[in-house]
């Protein structure tokens, strides 16, 4: 396959950024997509030119690293993936490809295809856990958990954490996200004690790091590479109210808990 | 050669462990605040011992090269855990989770390190429930479990195929909840180029900084290694792009001795190669085995009309095909260990009889299971592995057997460690696959993250101790000690000679040939003219790495050429090692097969009377040989025979 590639180039986090193209020639079709741009590479390094930088590592659709926009779609086209599971044969020969970062404010690119996604595991820290020290432990079968909760629990903890829903979302929302580990901790009883804590605490941190908010648009949902449900932001604003009413002993600053 | 002291605690098998708690020293509360540890990694491993440390009160700071520790290749892991729980009733216990894995490893791995495993690995699901991960559960609302190659026994925990994201997601929360209360400081983006040892002591890293290339110091008092397997010394591997050795190779260079490093493990289950072109190799849980069966056509003549396109697979009579694994293997069958299983496929593919445009693959085929169980159940169990499958084959694995062959995966060497986990270099630790411990010749199935977890949470908290007990009076170091300052300087010496060699040829370039020697002399079949072979040409492919790679970009920006070039670097040595330890072990044992030492039937020769030790490779100095010490391993407990899976 032949095919012309415009790639969003960007030197580091300051400067200004634009596309530049490129043509890649005789790809195989059974190639994947990160391997398309391996190619592309090489080829750049040989004329002694930068290399497009991006973000890549387990090249099996679970690390959540790589992540580009491809044609305007965190990912690239096709549903249930991530772009290092796409492959060539998805493409037509001859076709433009356009390149881009995550797009959003809370996601700063670092270079060309780079973003820094660090606002991610801000939140996680901010209460994304159950306050569990190591050891002690009564054993893992003293609490029978219904196989129904314990299955939606894990949909929800699919999240692979790439941000995908982010670049979606026109608000730059990160719902998704935070529900996703609400939800996986809020339907477990051992994530029900500090079910409060802990919505309250994710949720503003989130608006901390300049998170918009959520407006029902779905996008999140279509371009989850993992499928997390948008059902889990309804559980969210829920366990979110519920906190609000039910549970007054939220503390403010308390340095994790 | 220089004397190894394993410290393996006296008593009986089963009571070392508790022995060894009850008497060893600790540090109390106020002096574990002043005291420093550098973690390096944050896997499993990594991870758990950051969070498992910082919690007992201890400052830690915790190093990856990933933008977040949530990516660490762990992560990838699919199938399970392993645990002694008998939650089934079908006759485990720690001493069988122990033998099996002893036998497993093909006896050249220490029984007390082995059932000290094997103890807490229990305690490891414990904990793991308690943080929320969402292990697989029965109706009833208790935990389900499902089998792995080389036991008998149901006693493999799981969720969905996803364990490893699973069980790493826990450790990160974990960790994360330490980062947020003030006891971790992270350092994503890091890469560490060195490791400071002042007075023989592991005292600090260097690090480069991989967003504005800052090379910096950084001091503790202990430094701990938790930077995970060298399987892409072979270029094509299971392992994640990023996943390096430069880690545990610097310590090796500091004094670190290494051992077993020819000891590698080819999965069975992977995707297989279909073009030059390719970056890594995806595997196929070896979960996949409890339902799929495997075979090849029993003809060449069918083998090569399938190769050409000629037959389909599914036309193929139930007579015609050869079950081989389940023919020569009738107690385990599809669920022998994963060295049996990847010499038996590649002794068909050899003989003529593989399958795929290359002929290098074996089929896994569920119709079996589909027909008994029906799609919904299979679906449910593999239903992402079979997704996984289906989007880089483009064939959908529900009609058409899966193609498998084996691939890199797993180094069951690394840097040698004692009972405490600590290397030759005092202060200087190494958990998880970094190490070279509990595994032997041969790791099992699900046992990778059962021992990442192990070191992390339950044996490193305690053995790390023993050693900062006698530093509380040893005040905190600054990074400017003339061997920081030193040991940067030769860090940075090193990165500006890789950037001014300005050659022609880029680093995948000479990371592919390595690859390509590796797994033709030092892979799945290995003998004593292929390795020789392979230490002349990696050494000569090393030479003309320094004096023609290209790397384009500066220094002081992100620059991932230049980050490979380092790890490539690294790997050029490391290769060698490993074909040198290869050529001198004159058995076939575990992962290492010397096609020399076979029995009639095509079995692993051991040579337990003069072979049974560990080799733990000294450095000398640069192009100088490494001395080769050797650990004996005494078999105390457990009666050493000959591995038998018929």
């Amino acid at each position: 396959m032949n095919l012309t590639l415009k790639i969003w180039r960007q030197k580091n986090a300051t400067s200004k950024g634009k596309f530049v193209t490129y043509k890649v020639n005789d790809i195989s079709p059974n190639s994947s997509f990160l391997e398309m741009m391996d190619i592309l590479n090489e080829s750049i390094v040989l004329k002694g030119e930068d290399p497009v930088a991006f973000d890549h590592d387990c090249r099996e659709g679970i690390c959540g690293a790589c992540s580009m926009y491809i044609n305007g779609r965190p990912h690239g086209p096709d549903k249930a993936i991530t772009t290092c599971q796409l492959h060539m044969r998805r493409f037509k020969d001859g076709e433009t490809i356009v390149i881009e970062p995550w797009r959003a404010r809370p996601f700063p690119v670092l270079k060309d295809l780079i973003v820094d996604r660090t606002s991610f595991d801000k939140i996680i820290q901010a209460g994304g856990y159950i306050s569990v020290n190591t050891g002690g432990i009564p054993d893992a079968n003293a609490i029978p958990i219904p196989k129904v909760d314990s299955d939606l629990s894990m949909d929800a903890a699919s999240c692979i954490g790439c941000g995908a829903c982010v670049a979606a979302c026109k608000n730059a929302s990160a719902m998704l996200f935070v529900s996703a580990k609400v939800s996986q901790f809020a339907l477990l009883p051992q994530g029900k004690i500090e079910a409060a804590e802990r919505v309250h605490n994710m949720v503003a941190e989130m608006d901390r790091l300049g998170f918009g908010n959520c407006t029902n648009t779905g996008a999140c949902e279509a371009e989850c590479p993992k499928e997390i449900s948008i059902s889990n932001i309804a559980r969210l604003n829920r366990e979110f109210l519920c906190s609000k009413i039910g549970a007054p002993k939220v503390k403010e600053e308390t340095g994790g808990f | 050669m220089a004397e190894l002291n394993s410290k393996i605690p006296k008593g009986q098998l089963a009571e070392k462990w508790n022995n060894y708690k009850a008497h060893t020293n600790l540090v109390n509360p106020a002096n574990k605040r002043r005291l420093e540890v550098i973690v390096v990694g944050t896997g499993l491993a990594g991870a758990s011992a950051a969070a498992s440390l910082a919690e007992l009160g201890f400052k830690v700071k915790n190093y990856c090269y990933q933008d977040s520790p949530r990516r660490a290749h762990s992560i990838a892991a699919q199938g399970g855990i392993n645990a002694a729980k008998n939650y089934q009733n079908d006759g485990d216990s720690v001493y069988r989770l122990f033998y099996d894995t002893i036998k497993g490893g093909d006896y050249r791995s220490r029984e007390a390190n082995v059932y000290r495993l094997a103890e807490v690995s229990n305690s490891i699901i414990d904990q793991c429930v308690a943080q929320g991960v969402p292990f697989a559960r029965e109706y009833g609302g208790l935990l389900d479990n499902r089998s792995f190659g080389g036991a008998q026994v149901s006693r493999t925990f799981y969720a969905r195929g996803q364990t490893g994201q699973q069980l790493l997601l826990g450790a990160y929360s974990a960790l994360s909840r330490q980062v947020k209360k003030g006891n971790v400081e992270l350092f994503t983006r890091h890469e560490m180029l060195d490791v400071v040892l002042v007075e023989g002591r592991a005292r600090g890293i260097i690090v480069r900084d991989m967003i504005s290339g800052a090379i910096e110091r950084h001091a503790a008092h202990a430094v701990v290694l938790a930077t995970g397997g060298y399987g892409n010394v072979f270029f094509l591997s299971t392992n994640a792009m990023g996943s390096n050795a430069t880690a545990v190779w610097k310590a090796y260079k500091r004094g670190a001795f290494f051992g077993n490093p020819s000891f590698t493990q080819i999965h069975p289950t992977c995707i297989p190669v279909h073009g030059d072109f390719q970056s890594k190799l995806t595997l196929m849980s070896e979960s996949l085995r409890n339902d799929g069966r495997i075979w090849v056509p029993k003809n060449k003549e069918d083998a090569e009309k399938i190769r050409h396109g000629k037959l389909q697979p599914t036309q193929l009579a139930e007579e015609d095909r050869d079950y081989y694994l389940e023919r020569r293997y009738p107690a385990f069958g599809n669920l022998v260990p994963r060295d049996v299983a990847s010499r038996a496929a590649k002794e068909r593919c050899d003989a003529g009889y593989g399958v795929g445009e290359t002929g290098l693959a074996v089929y896994l085929d569920f119709s079996d299971s589909i027909n008994r169980l029906g799609k919904n159940v299979i679906e449910a169990r593999y239903g992402n592995l079979f997704q996984m499958y289906e989007k880089i084959v483009d064939e959908n694995p529900y009609k058409t057997p899966m193609m498998i062959y084996p691939a890199v995966h797993y180094t069951m060497g690394g840097l040698w460690v004692d009972y405490e986990l600590m290397t030759t270099v005092p202060g200087l630790f190494a958990i998880g696959e970094a190490n070279f411990s509990d595994h032997g010749a041969n790791r099992l199935g699900a046992s990778a993250l059962m021992q990442g977890l192990a070191d992390g949470y339950f044996v490193l908290p305690y053995t790390i101790q023993n050693y900062l007990s006698d530093q509380i009076r040893v005040p905190n170091f600054s990074p400017d000690l003339p061997e920081f300052l030193r040991t940067e300087t030769e860090a940075k010496a090193r990165l500006q000679k890789l950037m001014d060699v300005k050659g022609n040829q880029t680093v995948d370039s000479f990371h592919k040939r390595l690859g390509h020697f590796m797994w033709e002399y030092v892979g799945m079949g290995r003998n004593a003219e292929g390795l020789k072979k392979a230490i002349t040409e990696i050494a000569k492919l090393r030479e003309e790495f320094w004096k023609d790679v290209k790397i384009p970009g500066e220094l002081n920006e992100i620059n991932p050429e230049l980050e490979k070039a380092g790890r490539v670097a690294d790997f050029l040595e490391l290769g060698e090692l490993m074909a040198r330890d290869a050529l001198d072990r004159k058995e076939s044992c575990g992962g290492h097969f010397r096609e020399e030492y076979q029995t009639p039937e095509g079995e692993a020769l051991r040579d337990d009377q003069n072979l049974m030790f560990v080799s733990a490779w000294e450095f000398t100095g640069e192009n100088k040989e490494p001395i080769m010490n050797k650990e004996p391993l005494d078999y105390e407990f457990v009666e050493v025979k000959q591995r038998n899976y018929k």
